[in-house]
């Protein structure tokens, strides 16, 4: 992945911004106004797609009723659980065989292997395993996060410069000083970007993971609404699932912003 | 403090009378190949000793043998205790602000005030707290000087650390390890492509070919150099060691002069 080298010029991963500038904004309101058009004349019924402003109506009925609240602490609490546990296995197991090469030879065969599962053929197992409840939603979240995490810190500990090792060696660093010094700060960038993909992961899970019989959560008020064709909360739910990427989006560049402050490219801005 | 006895008995320390460096007999081979043969060096306390060989030669091998950097019997290759590396690429972390990299690894206290005079030393007071992708390559090297010597090195070893910098930030370099080393003394091995470079800092230079001295130089001029007949002379020398003609006054092939001749003002 990235590795860190002395050059001024260094590039740095660049993330598309969700930026609407220049004009941008005219298609997407276009976009917007034929559809209220649409539904106000009757060419889109409600039971097909509810309008823009009836789906504004209901989110904002939705918060004032706490429902849309309520329903969102139960996912965000299961992503969050679930990325909780992602997290720290893919930290424990990338520092286990980034740092040894014993760990290596234990540990990455097995997560390769891991890798070729697509974790949603696991849905079944898990049911079988923990039932409808809460345990199978978020273990599928865990294991899925897992690997993003893993792979990116585990080649950024790979992939930090030798030359700067060899430099902190030279300079008597200790073994866990240069870790501390030079191995972990170095492979920080390639974690971040694990954590962007982790966190994207677990959201798309999570929807996946929500159809599983839940009687709470963002899952369960688009499940009722199916169920009763208000095709105006569903869309409610499907802007909040976008607002949950949006804002993981945005709390990753902020911790990259803080934690890579040295980076040339953040040096600038 | 520790007892002396706490520390690690495998530290060679110099006697009070030895040599800083003592390398004897020591050959170093890369699968089949021998980069070092049998070599025997001394470089005496407080000398500061220029390293010239073609590229491929063995020189940053050697540095790196003596740095510590790749291991060696102990009773073949000798040094101090302190020792310090300045690289060609400065090799700062990037992560740390500039008076973090003087200070990695420093032990004891007031380690901030510590890397703060080193600074000073070298012109960068102004600069602790930016981060190094921020520094020109002349600063960084600067910064990689300070790092060194806040360290107080017995040896101090140096891998071609101006080589891409421009002419004149070399110059200005060459002034300040000069004024460095009077002061702190350390026992300083160059190692450099630049005949000039060499003839202008050092107090004997050494040619490395094959593996092995293949001849050495010593310079009794006082400093600083001025391109007098003896130093046209010495360089010459050891230009033709060097498969150089220095009588074209041209770098043939190999381009192991960075100045045509004449033009150092050292
Ligand atoms: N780790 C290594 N493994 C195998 N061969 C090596 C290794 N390090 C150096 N060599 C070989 O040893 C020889 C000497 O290398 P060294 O880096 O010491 O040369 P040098 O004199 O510093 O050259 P330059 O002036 O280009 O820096 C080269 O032929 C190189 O290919
Ligand atoms: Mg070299």
């Amino acid at each position: 992945m990235s590795s860190i080298t002395l050059d001024r010029k260094t590039s740095s991963f660049t993330v598309p911004r969700f930026r609407l500038r220049g004009g941008r904004w005219v298609s997407p309101l276009l976009l917007l106004l034929v559809w209220e058009l649409g539904s106000r004349t009757g060419v889109i019924p409600e039971r097909i797609l509810a309008g823009p402003s009836a789906v504004a109506l209901t989110f904002w009925s939705m918060v004032v009723g706490g429902e849309l609240p309520a329903n969102l602490a139960v996912s965000l609490a299961r992503a969050l659980a679930g990325l909780a546990f992602g997290l720290s296995a893919g930290v424990v197991l990338a520092l286990a065989a980034g740092l040894s090469r014993g760990g290596e030879t234990a540990i990455d065969p097995l997560m390769q292997l891991k890798r070729t599962i697509p974790v949603l053929a696991l849905t079944p197992l898990f049911i079988v395993w923990f039932g409808i409840g809460e345990t199978p939603k978020i273990t599928l979240i865990a294991v899925a996060t897992v690997f993003p995490i893993y792979m990116n810190l585990f080649s950024g500990i790979r992939g930090v410069d030798a030359r700067l090792i060899e430099a902190g060696k030279s300079f008597g660093l200790s073994q866990a000083e240069l870790i501390r010094h030079v191995i972990l700060p170095g492979a920080l960038p390639s974690f971040l970007v694990g954590l962007r993909y982790a966190l994207g992961v677990s959201l798309l899970v999570l929807v996946v993971a929500e159809q599983i019989n839940a009687s709470a959560g963002i899952g369960h008020l688009i499940n009722n609404a199916r169920d009763f064709m208000r095709t105006d909360v569903i869309v409610v739910c499907l802007v909040v699932y976008a607002s949950l990427g949006l804002a993981a989006d945005q709390l990753v560049r902020t911790l990259e912003a803080r934690a890579l402050a040295w980076r040339p490219t953040f040096i600038k801005s | 403090m520790a007892s002396p006895l706490a520390r690690p008995s495998n530290d060679w320390r110099p006697s009070t009378a030895g040599p800083a460096v003592q390398v004897r007999n020591f050959s170093r081979r890369f699968g089949d190949v021998t980069v070092l043969h049998d070599l025997d060096i001394q470089i005496g306390r407080g000398e500061f000793v220029a390293l010239l060989g073609r590229s491929g030669s063995g020189k940053t091998t050697l540095l790196r043998t003596l740095a510590g950097i790749d291991p060696a019997p102990l009773d073949q290759v000798q040094t101090p205790t302190a020792r310090a590396v300045v690289f060609q690429d400065a090799r700062l972390l990037p992560w740390k602000k500039v008076w973090r990299n003087v200070a990695l690894g420093l032990r004891g206290g007031d380690i901030r005030a510590r890397a703060e005079a080193a600074l000073t030393e070298v012109g960068l007071e102004h600069r602790l707290d930016v981060w190094p992708a921020t520094l020109s390559g002349g600063e960084a090297q600067r910064v990689s000087l300070a790092r060194a010597l806040v360290r107080d090195p017995g040896l101090l070893l140096l891998d071609e650390p101006f080589a891409a910098l421009d002419a004149l930030t070399r110059l200005k370099m060459h002034e300040l390890v000069l004024s460095l080393w009077k002061r702190h003394a350390p026992a300083v091995l160059l190692v450099t492509h630049d005949v000039d470079e060499a003839v202008a800092l050092a107090d004997r230079v050494l040619v490395l070919e094959d593996g092995r001295i293949a001849a050495e130089e010593r310079i009794d001029l006082p400093r600083p150099r001025a391109t007098d007949a003896t130093f046209q002379d010495i360089r010459a020398r050891l230009l033709a060691k060097l498969g150089v003609d220095a009588g074209q006054r041209r770098p043939v092939e190999g381009a192991l002069l960075a100045f045509p001749s004449g033009e150092i003002v050292a």
